[in-house]
């Protein structure tokens, strides 16, 4: 198996300022939010990476750097070798960009209202001067639409068939590499399984891969050959599904995944964790989960902990053992 | 059985349209004991939060209890005037919402909005509200709770929120609480501190608790019963081991078969083909007939009967039997 895509360092400070005026008259510093932070991570063909965490972890800031629709402050995503934000052939450009589609989650906003479907699936084809003849019908078969759908609206269609035409739509310019945002999370369970096994079956004819961006665990565990777990814009801990989850190394997956409600545990008391997410503004010095780390000792809010590896777990903490 | 601190008899809302008059609630009826947690699961659209609303007396016109009964401690509140039913309302029965952010008004310090239900309900002086009002936010584990008393909505936290939310749910001593979706807006670690904190003040108090959620993982953590809604009807209802572990309505098999379990490994999902009809469009007979795996003309033409099934119901006229989904 080769590298698909490569992320090395990569690093995304947003200015969350007051205007200028405001700061000149209120005498206040700049305020500056690290939503990723010096965050390494490759993926291989043909697999599923996830990527969890809670909201503020910055895992949908790497999805849009990984497609281009933000510029990376520091660092570098390469897809085939190939960094889009330093290229500057634009045949290469537009080869590696149209290998890269995204599905979103809310499937009520990102598909325009006013265009028929026919015309949402094959704008990623037509808006390059491809050839769309034909093209929507087969894509609506291929993911268990009717041909016949392509004439109608959206509105005419329900959450779960709207996201089967997210779906399609990102196949329309046949990519190699789909970064899925949440593409599950508005839907209900019943309809959620659906659209999994779709996506399930098309990585395997059509050999994508995907960058699979979650919150919940258990479809992360279904779906992913690699799952990468994010806090506070940090990679803490990266590892194959049944390592994470029967040996999660750092203290933040544990947690995790002690709180995680469970259907298989019926009545269950957990001792719930303690305290929330810190402000990214103003981050914990060291080892950012240090304040809600039941192993924090000095050098966690010294120092920054490295990822390391443990067995083969990539593990980004002072205290994780084998 | 002691006598149930809410009993709702078949009851039906109705929303007329132009078209036609749509069912949201079709013949619901269910019971709960004190201290009791009912946990209602459906999917969007199946009438888990339209039942909660009309037994707090909530609806939206032009929707409206159109039959059936429902009984508060012995009292009949369906038929209430709205002054009356107000004072139901917070007093006997405490609501919590989805989103924290909108249900407090967010130009009153939370320590006047907690004090302003006390003084509304509770036969006590201000100086006394003040007092219980601190009592709550401590109770809901909320830190500092004496500065935070002078704190406005904004400046919590979404998972603060939800406990002062809770906060003021509980603060009139209601016998009976309704949970919409509680936990449905926050990340998993505050979700399991919210659950925690709902279960723990409601065995201290004995308040029972009807949460509706989407969520089966929830449901089986907190609820002592399950209810099962499909398209404005109750599928089926029992012990929340026996509805999760052997269940006898094809529509809660398929649901519990689709969910990713954490233990399972990566073989194909189940799932229920199609999608839950809409109000206006629904098929005659059993509402589930057109995407479940038994349906013959009994289903098509009659809808599924209620069925006793050990210590809870299941309305169906082939209900999967215990042995296969044991």
């Amino acid at each position: 198996m080769s590298t698909l895509v490569s992320i090395r360092n990569l690093t995304r400070v947003f200015d969350v300022s007051k205007p200028w005026l405001n700061r000149v008259l209120e005498n206040e510093p700049k305020r500056l939010l690290t939503a990723v932070s010096d965050v390494s991570f490759e993926v291989e063909e043909n697999t599923v990476y996830a990527l969890v965490g809670e909201s503020g972890s910055g895992k949908s800031t790497i999805g849009k750097m990984l497609v281009g629709l933000l510029r990376p402050s520091e660092g570098e995503v390469e897809i085939r070798g190939v960094n889009l934000a330093a290229e500057s052939d634009a045949k290469t450009v537009d080869q590696i960009r149209s290998d890269i589609q995204m599905i979103f989650q809310d499937p009520y906003a990102s598909l325009n209202p006013r265009w028929r479907v026919g015309d949402i699936i094959t704008e990623p084809v037509v808006a390059r001067g491809g050839d769309a003849t034909g093209l929507a019908a087969k894509l609506l078969e291929q993911v268990g639409l009717a041909a016949e759908d392509a004439q109608k609206f959206p509105h005419e269609f329900s959450g779960g068939q709207r996201q089967r035409i997210g779906v399609a739509r990102a196949l329309a310019s046949n990519p190699k590499l789909i970064v899925c945002d949440e593409p599950t999370s508005a839907l209900d369970v019943s309809v959620q399984a659906q659209v999994l096994n779709l996506m399930s079956d098309l990585k395997d004819d059509l050999g994508l891969t995907y960058l699979f961006i979650s919150h919940d665990l258990t479809v992360v565990r279904h779906m992913a050959d690699v799952i990468g777990v994010l806090y506070l814009g940090r990679l803490v801990e990266e590892a194959d599904p049944d390592a994470l989850f029967t040996t999660p190394k750092h203290p933040y997956t544990q947690m995790l995944l002690a709180a995680a409600p469970r259907m298989d545990q019926i009545g269950r008391e957990v001792e719930p964790p303690k305290g929330e997410i810190p402000d990214p503004i103003n981050p914990p010095t060291g080892c950012a989960f240090h304040p809600r780390c039941p192993l924090a000792t000095d050098v966690c809010k010294q120092k920054r902990p490295e990822l390391r590896y443990v067995g083969t777990t990539r593990v980004a903490c002072h205290h994780a053992e084998g | 059985m002691t006598d149930p601190v809410l009993s709702v008899k078949n009851l039906v809302v109705e929303i007329p349209t132009r078209r036609a008059v749509l069912r949201p609630v079709d013949d619901v009826s269910y019971d709960i004991a004190p201290g009791e947690i009912l946990g209602v699961v459906g999917e969007s659209g199946a009438g888990k939060s339209m039942t909660g609303n009309a037994v707090i007396g909530l609806l939206d016109r032009p929707a409206h209890i159109a039959g059936g009964e429902i009984w508060l401690k012995g009292k009949r509140i369906d038929n209430l005037r709205a002054d009356q039913m107000r004072k139901v309302r917070g007093k006997e029965i405490g609501m919590i919402f989805q989103d924290p952010l909108t249900s407090l008004n967010p130009l009153l310090r939370i320590g006047d909005q907690l004090e302003e239900t006390i003084l509304e309900h509770l036969p006590v002086s201000r100086a006394e509200a003040r007092k219980r009002a601190l009592q709550a936010l401590e109770e809901v584990g909320i830190p500092a709770a004496a500065e935070r008393l002078g704190s406005y909505p904004h400046e919590f936290s979404g998972g603060m929120r939800q406990r002062v939310v809770i906060a003021l749910a509980l603060c009139a001593e209601p016998s009976l609480v309704i949970a919409d979706e509680p936990t449905t807006a926050l990340d998993v670690s505050v979700q399991a501190q919210i659950i925690a904190l709902l279960k723990r003040l409601c065995r201290e108090r004995g308040t029972s608790v009807i949460l509706v959620t989407h969520d089966m993982g929830v449901i089986a953590e907190a609820a002592d019963r399950v209810a099962v809604m499909y398209a404005g009807r109750l599928a089926e209802l029992g012990p929340v081991e026996q509805v999760l572990n052997a269940p006898r309505h094809p529509y809660t098999d398929g649901l519990v078969g689709s969910m990713p379990m954490a233990s399972a490994g990566k073989e194909r999902l189940r799932q229920i083909p199609g999608s839950m009809p809409r109000l206006g469009s629904l098929p005659d007979g059993c509402a589930f007939h057109p995407r479940c795996p038994k349906a013959d003309a009994e289903c098509r033409q009659n809808p599924g009967p209620t069925l006793d099934a050990t210590g809870g119901r299941a309305a169906c006229w082939f209900p999967v039997s215990q042995e296969v989904s044991a």
